[in-house]
């Protein structure tokens, strides 16, 4: 079908004068169609289908209503490929008319989509963890409840140096902007607290064998913190394990490092190391409890990172409809709604900064072993953690985005 | 010095793990003229059914056999099924090689499911050996003998044996192979099961290094595909050595410069095939 001239006036024509309606008749007509962009193919599948486990189990449990209004579900797959998602987020809103959208799952594929979020005006409720889309180039259709990534690397680095004590620590992460902004973070907050960074690595996504990098670790260290996603984490960890370093290096992790998902392919050598994240299906309230029980009877192992990321984000969905009475195709109110609103979730109360991105509760757990199963036992708790940790937010946005070189590490030893 | 000691065992024993990736894909590549794109694949499957074997029987040896064994048969049903009708026609062959190892990866991902599943080492072989006052992991070292001892006994079958004289005799000039009646069919089968057996194998023996996980074939494929342009197609000392450079060259590369860690593997392979198409030890096809 060409788009012709004529073609785009009666479009325009048409939107113009449905516009002019009264709000009032404009919504509540239909259900309200949410689109969820994941990755079910490919190397990120794992985290994806937990993201469509969960959703569908929230839209279950709240009969495929929202507000008073019926709940369709539109998923699209884009293999983990930035290109593709882009592609499928098109088609979810030009085929699938989706009045709002949750993810996508990677950085990656969110940084794609950003122009055509953009132009779209698609109401977006993401997972995707890249900083600068909350903070110096924040978009104005986007909101993330879950974290930043640093968000919860911060609030890990202040845990090793006031309650660890620890002194002198190493970082190693992929060699992707997410790893570079955890340790970034991470490092920040740790050096602001007196300690010091002495060694910062960072290995190639793909890396064959993580030996050569483990070789290079400094062992006159307190600590190491280990940046990872994905599987990433666990190869690196069962290495460490090889060479014989287990309890001689101190191990800490960022929020994807030991998900749930990677503990339950893991043995004894995991326990005890401690990570940071926003959630955990150890999180002592009731919500959580109900949501971690069930999706334990459907699925046979606990939810972690990603299916909590849309567990929460369909919370939010769902109390902003509920606050508009189920008016989500007046855009700018939803948004407005939306980084106003403050809603118990499975993670704990959430509330969002004016940037858009989540202010909310940051876990430190131990790995523990309960019931045969190792999990994520939550010993500390971070209330009402920003994205700017305890920063202010104008001085956190003059600063350059985190990255490999920011902030410069002035503590390498070589 | 504690650290060359490591880093050049590690070296060694990442070179004898490609070797058991390598030697297969450059024995397909070599007499059939074809760059076999599910060599990536054949080592995930493998390692993926010796899992599942693992479960039963808690050996990784004979896991590592039973997984060579089925990805021989898997390999040898692709050759006969898929690329024997395509015979005459390298891209076809190349473009279904690569369409049979996206299918794969979703079988993969729909039995085994996408989160990374762990190989445990065999019991014996979890204490790491001191070398020269430094912990080294017992395993690599033994995986590096099993690389050793695999190159000998091809090296033996192809030197030594009339099969092994029939696939060099292949590699070389396949018109004049068949012209003086061997049975160059056959021999595609053999070679294509071989190779798959050799990857299925590998991938298991490589489980307590690398694990199995979803994109594992995408990640070892490059490698294989470097160590064969390096060492030169077809040639079995050619994989051996281009397996150890290989080896070293990331090993050192990523310890000594590691803004490069991306480039290193790939440099070498362009300089040496700007100043030698065929591969270091590569012979100039007829």
């Amino acid at each position: 079908m060409a788009f012709t001239r004529r073609r785009f006036i009666q479009a325009a024509g048409l939107g113009a004068s449905a516009l002019g309606f009264p709000a009032i008749v404009r919504g509540q007509s239909g259900p309200i169609r949410v689109g969820l962009m994941t990755v079910k193919t490919g190397p990120l599948a794992s985290g994806g289908i937990d993201m469509e486990r969960a959703l569908v189990q929230y839209l279950k449990e709240r009969n495929y209503t929202m507000g008073g209004r019926k709940v369709d579900l539109f998923v699209g797959d884009s293999g983990g490929v930035p290109a593709q998602a882009r592609t499928k987020i098109q088609e979810l809103v030009e085929r699938d008319r989706i009045h709002v959208m949750i993810g996508p799952l990677d950085t990656a594929s969110a940084l794609a989509a950003d122009d055509y979020i953009r132009q779209a005006q698609l109401l977006t409720l993401s997972v995707a963890a890249a900083e600068d889309m909350t903070q110096r180039k924040p978009n104005p259709w986007f909101t993330r409840g879950t974290s930043t990534s640093s968000q919860s690397a911060q609030p890990l680095a202040d845990y090793c140096a006031k309650t660890l004590k620890y002194k002198r620590m190493a970082t190693i992460a992929d060699d992707i902007a997410y790893g570079h902004e955890m340790c970034a973070g991470f490092q920040r907050v740790f050096e602001d607290a007196g300690g010091k960074i002495v060694q910062k690595l960072f290995s190639p996504l793909t890396v064959p064998d993580y030996g050569t990098y483990i070789a290079q670790l400094k062992t006159n260290v307190d600590g190491i913190f280990l940046g990872f996603a994905g599987s990433n984490g666990f190869r690196f960890f069962r290495q460490f394990n090889e060479y014989g370093l287990r309890g001689k290096i101190a191990v800490v992790g960022g929020m994807t490092a030991f998900d749930e998902a990677v503990l339950r392919n893991m043995g004894d050598e995991a326990l005890g190391i401690v990570t940071s994240c926003w959630y955990s299906a150890e999180i002592e309230n009731a919500i959580n409890k109900r949501f971690v029980a069930n999706f334990r009877v459907d699925w046979g192992y606990d939810p972690g990172f990603y299916a909590a990321a849309t567990y929460v984000e369909a919370a939010v969905l769902e109390a902003t409809l509920q606050a508009l009475k189920g008016d989500i195709e007046d855009k700018p109110a939803f948004m407005k709604t939306v980084r106003a609103i403050k809603v118990d979730t499975a993670r704990g109360p959430v509330s969002f900064d004016r940037y858009g991105n989540v202010v909310g509760s940051v876990y430190i757990r131990k790995v523990e072993r309960k019931d045969g199963r190792l999990v994520n036992r939550v010993i500390h708790t971070y209330p009402n953690v920003s994205q700017f940790w305890t920063y202010k937010p104008e001085e956190f946005l003059k600063n350059p985005v985190y990255s490999r070189d920011w902030p410069p590490a002035k503590n390498l030893e070589s | 010095m504690q650290y060359w000691i490591i880093q050049t065992l590690n070296s060694l024993a990442l070179g004898g793990l490609l070797f058991l990736l390598a030697a297969g894909f450059s024995l397909i590549f070599g007499l059939m003229r074809i760059a076999n794109l599910t060599h990536g694949s054949l080592y995930m499957l493998g390692a993926y059914v010796g899992i599942s074997v693992l479960k039963y029987v808690p050996n990784l040896w004979l896991a590592a056999i039973i997984g060579g064994l089925v990805m021989a048969l898997f390999g040898g049903l692709v050759e006969r099924l898929i690329l024997r009708p395509l015979a005459g026609n390298a891209l076809g062959q190349v473009l279904v090689t690569l369409g049979i190892s996206f299918i794969v990866a979703d079988l993969c991902l729909i039995v085994w499911g996408g989160d990374p599943i762990p190989v445990p080492t065999p019991p014996a072989l979890q204490q790491p050996i001191l070398v020269g006052g430094v912990a080294f992991p017992t395993y690599r070292l033994v995986v590096l003998a099993i690389a050793v001892a695999t190159a000998l006994a091809l090296y033996l079958l192809m030197d030594r044996t009339r099969i092994g004289a029939m696939i060099r005799a292949g590699v070389d000039d396949m018109q004049m192979a068949r012209a003086v009646g061997i049975p160059v069919s056959r021999l595609f089968t053999a070679v294509f099961c071989l190779g798959a057996a050799l990857a299925g194998a590998g991938g298991i023996i490589g489980g307590p290094i690398m694990s199995a996980y979803p994109g594992l074939d995408a990640d070892m494929l490059p490698l294989a595909l470097i160590v064969v342009m390096l060492g030169g197609v077809g040639s079995l000392l050619g994989a051996f050595v281009g397996s150890f450079l290989i080896g070293a060259i990331y090993t050192f590369g990523t310890a000594l410069l590691p803004d490069l860690a991306y480039v290193i593997l790939f440099l070498p392979m362009i300089v040496v095939i700007a100043f030698r198409p065929t591969g270091l030890f590569g012979r100039q096809s007829v």
